[in-house]
Formats: structure tokens, sequence, C-alpha cells
């Protein structure tokens, strides 16, 4: 048994291992870039690296056979293989102290690699001029907003997640006296008016402005820079008397929300992208857009922010700009990109626990690399000096 | 050989690179342009030289820095630019444009015979013709283009460029520019006065003259994009104007800007073939400009001379020099020929590194921001490299192969440029000092290192097969020497791929974003690593090595050029078809050479010749 232990703890520890591990890396990384000629980047990036096995599907889809090891499966078994070197081969000597460095510098970047693929949340948060708000929108998932209408400042909401609706069940809540029913929900849609040429014929709802909109499904786009328009209709069923009140079409494309009426309470019903709430705001104070002179290639980009936090009783001016983001309590804020008309900003709100990982492993590795190069050069030229001394 | 002889050849080198700073002098009986190319203008974001604008446009449209006229004469780019400018009949004539492939020339009904060079006059019964099929092959994907589209498409879009450069001072068919301009001002003024004394409106004549100067002028403005009209001193680079936007908004309570009134007389001279005029007034408007403008002057005066003395190509010519010194050494007097080899090697280093530095300053950035000035820095690092392994091992052989790379990598530079002005600025995103000087500084430098250990193994695997060069001694400390570089090509691929992840966590707020130029990247740390754990664990012995070092310059290429070429991600600097077949080739070729390190021992002319010697020393000789 110990023997077998031995063996196991051998073969994980060897530099056969490492050599496979680092060649299928190689055929991955060369594969998933030639991929990206025909995929999106996105894509490519979930079936490639961010999996444990890369699926071959037979045409029609009725099996699919796994035929080389994702992403996710050659960075454990390499992590494994760093690991059982250390324990197994692990001692304390000062011409093999650079190749531990660099080891250990690998493992946190790997580690901090993996710990990035599942935790880090990225958001937009799309400001116009003079505008203040305390959330970022997640542009991969949308929210159906129902929000009780009331005199005071603010309205309480309930946001029911894409993946709920998705689901198409039936909704309800405590504090909600209807059931919200989804009758169809649709990762992207076509919306048209009803009447035109050629147009549509069919209400995609009862109520709203969907009476006067058909719809059509579409595929969800391949290419980054086309956002889908993501749609529901939904029914609303009071539980007093369990009479529907008709259905609404609801979509991300729709700039205003829809207002319906139960027991006498006002309500609005929106569809709109998912929200990361913050205890701070920002409002847009300007935005520049600096051209080359005599030219149109840009030069940089910025956005002049009021950053209002009032739990840690912070108020001040922040100047957002390319390479010069924003960091605050967890979130970084990039100038990431503007509104057709230069009027407003996009800003990109990353939230990475592991942001720090690579910025450490960068600086053991290196030292580590040198330390090991330089032992060896020096070493080397000692030989050679003494080799040719007379 | 004489003691002295390297000595000898590093001076013969040296006059020869100092000539070249010397202007040359001009013919009595034309125009004298020293002072007229140093004129600045404002084009594509940056104030240049005269010079620097002909030679990119001579270079688009006729693939050359100079021009050759019909009678076999040759006319530099500023004299040129100067007829196109002011005399465009004429220069409408010159041999200017260039068209090599033979459908087009079969489009105008012209014999397909061996004419490459054709002047304007020539294309305007076309012109029509030539504007349709070249729009239509710029709505195809360039990628899909056929040879004659891509040939149609260049040749509309040099003859776009030619319209326009005609229009640079003023619109094309302007007989005297000076008294235009008089006249415009006087009729202003008059017709200002008229209305301010007796707000009567300008008289019918006035009206005519002004709408019909007005119409000219904003057609000029909006025609071209160089910006001649310099400001006046303490102006900023944003103050420059057209000339035909400068006399839209005159001011007559001031006098007209000097360098309009230069044009203007420049204009008038050359036209009257006043060749005195005409150098006084560039002369004299060079001299204002340097007082006005002082640090402008000297970076647009540099940048002539750096046009002049053309640095790259002195560095082709030293390289290829010295590889044949060097190859020379092998054969007879070693010690001399090596010598000579590694002095005029270091020679077309500091040309070479002039050229760089030359380049940083004129940008005011450091070395690397597009792919031409990357190839001229893996040659740069991988001169550098060569020559510490060269004092390490005094064998010639690193020489030899920092002048391949030097050379090949200057070559590369020189067709990148074929396409304009290489010293472009910086989109917002890449608009940091900072981390273009770390990042594409360190990744560059990796690159060198590389493609260093490939042509090192490559010399390995040609001096082992075909001579009987290779001892056991020269193996080893080949094998030492690309052990030693690959090392080095890991250490800083590496580090060069994290700072680049750090760069792309700064600005787009993700560290890996698994895009193309970034898993090319990628791929040659992953190539080093798996190389270096392979000789570790015994894996693979000398020949190994050398194969692995080989394909090690197939995927530097694909991470350098290949993935470019794939037309997508956040690196994809355009498409470049034109270097596709050369990528496909390169790789070909090492795919070959690596197929020639498996060939058996006794394949390899060395070590049979090595066999044969430890026999006959043992005793087993051929017979007598």
């Amino acid at each position: 048994m110990k023997k077998a232990l031995r063996r196991l703890l051998g073969t994980l520890a060897s530099l056969r291992l490492t050599v496979v591990c680092l060649s299928t890396a190689l055929v991955l990384v060369l594969a998933g870039t030639l991929a990206q000629v025909n995929l999106n980047p996105v894509e490519v990036q979930r079936l490639y690296f961010q999996s444990w096995l890369i699926w071959w599907s037979e045409p029609s889809g009725s099996f699919s056979l796994p035929v080389f090891p994702g992403g996710h499966l050659i960075g454990a078994a390499l992590l494994l293989n760093l690991f059982a070197a250390h324990i197994s081969r692990f001692v304390w000597r000062w011409s093999k102290a650079g190749i531990q460095l660099t080891h250990l510098g690998l493992i946190i970047i790997l580690a901090g690699g993996l710990a990035t693929d599942l935790f880090s949340v990225t958001s937009h948060m799309y400001l116009r001029q003079g505008e203040t708000k305390n959330y970022s929108d997640d542009d991969e998932r949308s929210e159906l907003a129902v929000t009780e209408l009331t005199p005071g400042e603010t309205n309480p909401v309930i946001a029911i997640p894409s993946e709920v609706l998705a689901a198409c069940g039936s909704t309800s809540h405590q504090t909600l006296p209807f059931k919200v029913v989804v009758k169809g929900f649709y990762p992207n849609a076509d919306l048209q008016m009803l009447g035109q040429e050629k147009g549509p014929t069919v209400a995609a709802a009862s109520n709203g402005a969907g009476a006067q909109v058909g719809l059509k499904p579409l595929q969800p786009f391949a290419d980054m820079n086309r956002r889908n328009k993501t749609s529901a209709v939904v029914e609303i069923i009071p539980n007093k008397d369990g009479k529907s009140l008709g259905t609404w079409l609801v979509s991300v494309a729709m700039d205003q929300a829809q207002n319906f009426e139960v027991d006498g309470r006002h309500w609005s019903l929106e569809l709109r992208l998912a929200r990361y709430y913050k205890d701070y705001s920002l409002s847009l104070v300007s935005f520049t857009h600096e051209i080359y002179p005599g030219t149109e290639i840009p030069k940089n980009f910025s956005s002049k922010v009021i950053l209002t936090d009032p739990k840690n009783h912070e108020t001040r001016q922040v100047q957002i700009y390319m390479n010069h983001p924003l960091r605050y309590l967890g979130d970084t804020y990039y100038q990431s990109g503007f509104q057709s008309d230069d009027s407003g900003t996009i800003l990109q709100v990353v939230r990475n626990p592991s942001a720090q990982a690579p910025y450490i492993s960068c600086i053991i590795v290196a030292l580590g690399l040198l330390m090991q190069f330089t032992y060896h050069l020096v070493a080397f030229a000692r030989r050679t000096r003494k080799a040719t001394a007379p | 050989m004489n003691r002295s002889f390297p000595y000898l050849i590093l001076l013969v080198a040296v006059i020869w690179l100092g000539s070249l700073w010397i202007p040359q002098k001009t013919k009595v009986d034309d125009f004298d342009v020293s002072a007229f190319r140093c004129l600045p203008v404002l084009t594509g974001g940056r104030i240049k030289p005269l010079d620097t604008v002909a030679r990119n446009s001579l270079l688009i449209m006729g693939r050359k820095q100079t021009l050759r006229l019909a009678s076999g004469e040759s006319m530099s780019a500023s004299r040129w630019l100067a007829e196109v400018w002011f005399n465009p009949q004429v220069a409408d004539t010159y041999p200017t444009f260039y068209v090599a492939n033979q459908e087009v020339l079969g489009l105008f009904g012209w014999p397909q015979a061996d004419k490459r060079y054709c002047a304007f006059t020539e294309f305007v019964p076309n012109l029509q013709k030539i504007d349709e099929e070249g729009r239509a092959a710029a709505d195809i994907n360039a990628k899909e283009r056929s040879p004659f589209q891509v040939a149609i498409y260049d040749l509309r879009n040099s003859l776009v460029l030619y319209q326009r450069l005609k229009s640079t001072i003023h619109a094309e068919g302007t007989a005297h520019f000076g008294k235009e301009i008089d006249i415009y001002a006087s009729t202003l003024a008059a017709a200002a006065t008229q209305i301010k004394q007796s707000q009567t409106p300008p008289t019918q004549d006035q009206t005519a003259i002004l709408r019909s100067l007005v119409t000219r002028y904003e057609q000029q403005a909006s025609a071209t994009d160089i910006l001649a009209v310099s400001p006046p001193a303490g102006g900023k680079a944003g103050d420059w104007r057209a000339t035909g936007t400068t006399l839209l908004h005159l001011d007559l309570s001031k006098e007209i800007p000097p360098s309009l009134a230069a044009f203007a007389d420049l204009s008038d001279a050359f036209r009257a073939r006043d060749f005195a005029t005409f150098a006084q007034v560039a002369k004299e408007y060079s001299g204002w400009f340097s007082i006005a403008h002082p640090e402008w002057a000297g970076r647009t005066h540099f940048e002539q001379i750096f046009n002049q003395v053309e640095p790259f190509y002195q560095g082709m010519v030293l390289y290829v020099g010295a590889f044949l010194l060097a190859c020379g050494s092998w054969l007879v007097c070693p010690r001399s020929l090596r010598k000579s080899a590694m002095l005029l090697l270091v020679l077309a280093f500091a040309i070479h590194s002039f050229g760089m530095l030359s380049r940083m300053y004129l940008q005011g950035r450091p070395p690397v921001t597009n792919l031409y000035s990357s190839a001229i820095v893996v040659g740069w690092g991988a001169t550098i490299i060569a020559m510490v392994l060269e004092s390490l091992f005094r064998y010639g052989i690193g020489t030899a192969c920092a002048c391949v790379v030097g050379f090949v990598t200057l070559l590369i530079a020189h067709n990148l440029g074929a396409n304009g002005d290489t010293l472009e600025m910086q989109q917002a995103v890449l608009d940091s000092n900072l981390w273009l000087a770390t990042h594409v500084v360190v990744i560059t430098l990796g690159y060198s290192a590389m493609f260093l250990a490939g042509v090192l193994a490559v010399a390995y695997v040609l001096l082992g097969l075909f001579t009987t060069k290779l001892t056991r001694e020269l193996a080893q400390v080949l094998t030492s020497m690309v052990y030693g570089v690959v090392c080095f090509a890991t250490l800083f691929s590496f580090v060069g791929t994290v700072l680049g992840g750090i760069w792309a966590d700064q600005s787009w707020g993700r560290f890996w974003g698994w895009d193309p130029k970034e898993n090319g990247a990628l791929l040659i740390v992953l190539w080093c690593a798996l190389t270096l754990h392979a000789r570790w664990g015994g894996m693979i012995r000398q020949r190994g090595l050398m194969a692995m070092t080989i394909c090690g310059n197939a995927i530097t290429a694909f991470s350098w050029f290949g993935v470019n070429m794939l037309g997508i991600g956040l690196h994809s600097y355009g498409f470049m078809s034109k270097a596709f077949p050369w990528l496909i080739g390169f790789i070909t070729l090492q795919a070959t050479l690596v197929l020639l390190t498996r060939l058996p021992a006794s394949k390899w002319a060395s070590f049979r010749h090595a066999e044969r010697r430890v026999l006959t020393a043992a005793g087993f000789g051929p017979r007598a």
C-alpha cells in the first residue's frame, strides 16, 4: 500500500507529467486561439478554457464525446504536479531556491486565475451628463422589476432574476397581492410595431405597449458588439379573485416601465439589466473625448465624476481615464466607452477578489527565474574560466 | 593576415557611413530644396518635415523614396513634392505610380509589357473606371480580395492621395497665389469698410471675386489633411490650420501668417523658375520657424537628417558585411576575419541603435509603438545578446547569427514601412509610456531571444549536416548558448506576458481575456517551459533541444505576426494579406529543419567525420 502510494506520488511529481501538461496546454491555447476566428471570445473561453473537458458533438447533436482536456483540467493537473513535486522533492538549497520561488509564483497565478474565473463579477455603469447612479448593470443578465408606486421618496422593488423567468413558471411574493406568471421568455427577440408592411400581425401581449408590438424570437447574437433584446411576456393574476388582468410584454429594449393597478395600489413592471447596488453613488460631471490635431485618432477618453459615500462621509471629484481606473471599496471603475453623441460615459465595473494575485506572482516568478539563471550563469562562467585557465 | 586589417575594415565602413551625412549638392539649373524639405507641416497628428511627407507619399504611390524620371535621372522626393504642389501640370507627367498587376494594365487596354511606372496623365481617360472598380474592391472584405482587386484598390487610394496632395497649398490651376491672396485681402477689406462706413452692400464685382475665392478656399481646406499654416510663437499643436481655413478666417487687422506668405512666395517663385528666390524664401521661413518654435524646429530638422541617413538601410548593409566576414573566418584567417566581423557588427549595432533612439526622440515614446518598430527592436535585442555570447565564446558563430537576425528583422521592418508613416500616433488605450516602456519592450526582447536561439539551432543543424565544422566541442558550446538564450527568453517572455496582463487589468479591467495576442505570448512561455522541463527530465538531448528551439522560431513568428493575421481580438493591427505567404513559408522552413534534426547520426557530415577521426586515431584508418 505504502509502495503504491509512493509510486502515485512519484508519478504526480514527475517531470514527465509536467511535460505532458505543458504540451496539452500548448495545443489547447493554439486551438482556442484559432477557434476565435469563427466563435465569439466569450464562447471560446467557456468551451476551451473554463471547462474540464472539450466535447465533440455529433452534427445532429444526438451524442457528444470528450476529445481533449479543457483549461480547468490542465490547470488543476499542473497545480497538482507542482504541489506533489514540492512535497516529494523539496530540499532547501541555494541552487534550487530560484526554482522553488518560480513555482511558488506559478501556484499563486494559477490559483488566482481559478479564483477570478469563479468569483469575479463584471458590470457596467452607464452615466449621462448630470446623472447620478448607485448601481451598475450586468450586460449578461436581466431581471424583472416589480415596483410599487408610493407617494414616498423610495419605492419598494421586487426583482425577479432572468433565471427564474426562463423557467417560465409562476412567481409570488409575500408582499405582492398578485402572482406573476411567465408566459414566454426570449433571451433575444426582434420587436416591431404592428401594421407595418411585411411586419408582424399578432400582438405580443394584451395590455400596455405590447398590444401594439409583435415579437419574433431570435438566437442570441454571437458577436459582442450587438446587444441582445431580452424580452418576456408575463401575466398578472391578483391573489384575491384569481382573475387574470391580462398579459404584458416586457423587454430590455423598452425605455419605460408599464403601470397597472391591483386592489387600488399602483405598480409598475420593467425588464431591465440586473443591477448591483452600491453603498455610494457616482455622478457624471463631464465626459471628454480628445483627438490628435488634424486627425480622427482618439487621444484620450476621460470622465469627471463625483463620488458620494454618505456612510464613510466622503465626497470627492475623481477623474477616470484610459489606464487610470478608480478603485473604491473593492470595485474598480474603468473608462470603457462612451454614448454615441459624446453625452455620456460607459464605465466598466469589476469586482475581483483575486486581482492582486498576478502582481504578487509576477514579482515572485521574475525573482525566481532571475536567481536561477544568474546562479547557472555564474557557475558556468566559473567553469569556463577554470577550463581556459593555463 | 595583418593585425591591423580589422581596423582598416572598420575605418572604411566608418568613412562610408560618414559620407551619408553630407547633403547632396543640387544641380546648378534646378531648385535647391535643402531648406524647403525641412519646412514643417502638421499631418497625421504630428509635425513633420516636408521631406517625410514627400518620401511617405512616394513610397505609397511608387514603392520608392525617390522618383526615377523617364530620362533615367532620379529626382529627390522633396523636389518632386514641390512640383506636385506648385506646378502640377508638369508633375502629372512624371512616372509616379507603380502598377505591377497585369490585369490592371489590361483594364486600360494597355499592352501588357513590362511597364511598371505610370504617370497621372496616362490614367486621366480611365479615372472613372478606376474609381468604380476601386470602390467595388473596397466593399469586399480585405481577406477575400483577389490580386486584381488589391491592386486596383491600392491604385485608387494612390490616385486619391495624389489628388489631395495637389491641393495642399492652393487649388490646382492657381496661377499666382501671392497675387490672389492680395486681391482677396484687399477686396475683403474694401467690402468691410464699405459696409461699416456707408452701410451699403459690396459691389457686384467684389461679391463675385469673394464668392469664387471663398469656394476655392473651402474646397482646398476640405480636400487636404495636411495643415501647412503654423501658429504664431507660443501656439499649440491644435492651432495648425490648412491654408484655405486660414484664408477663410483671415484677420485683416493682422499681417498674413509668415507660413502662408512663405508658401505663396514659394509657389510663385517655383512657377517662375526663380531658383534664387525659392531657396531664399524657404530659408527665411525656416529661420522664422526656428525662432518661433525652437522645439518643433529641432525635431523636424533632425527628422530630415534621419531620413537622409537611412540608418536601418545602412545597418542592413553592415550586417551583410559582418556576416560574410564571420563566414570567411571559418575558412581562412580565423582570428583577423573574426575580429573584423565583430567590429563591423558593433558598428552595425551602433547605427541600428542610432536609428532606434532617433525614432524615440522624434516620437517622444519608448522604442516599440507598432509592428514596424517591434521588428527593429527584435533585431536590436538579438544583436546585444549575440555580442555577449561572442565575447564569452569566440567562435564567430554569435556574430554570424546576430547578423542574420539583425538583417532579416530590418528587412521585415523595411517591408512593413511601405504603408506610409511609421511614426504614427497611438490610439488612446496605447497612450501610456509606462506600459509601452515595460510590457511591450520586455515582450519584444523575449522575441529577440527566441529568434536568436532559433538561428543558433539552425546553425547547429546546417553546420552538422552539411559541413565537418561541428566538432564535439563546438556542438557543446552551441548547446550551452542555445540553452542560455532559451532561459533568457523564458524570463523575458514570462515577465512580459504578466506585465501585459497587469496593463490589461489597469485599462480593461481584466488580467487575462484569452485574446489572440495574449495567447500568442502564452504560447511562447509554454514552449520555453516545455523545452526546459524536457531538457531537465532528460527527455531531450542536444539534437532534441535544437529541434525544439527551431520549433520556437515558428511559434514566435505566429505569436508576433500570425495572430494579427487572424484579424480578430483587441491587438489586431489590420490584416496583412501580403505577409501571409511569407509566414507560411517561414513555418514550413522551420518544420523542414526540425525534420532534418531527426536524420540518423550517420547522415550528419560532422558526426561521420568525427567518427572517422576516432577510428583513424585508434588504428582503424583506411588502408594505404
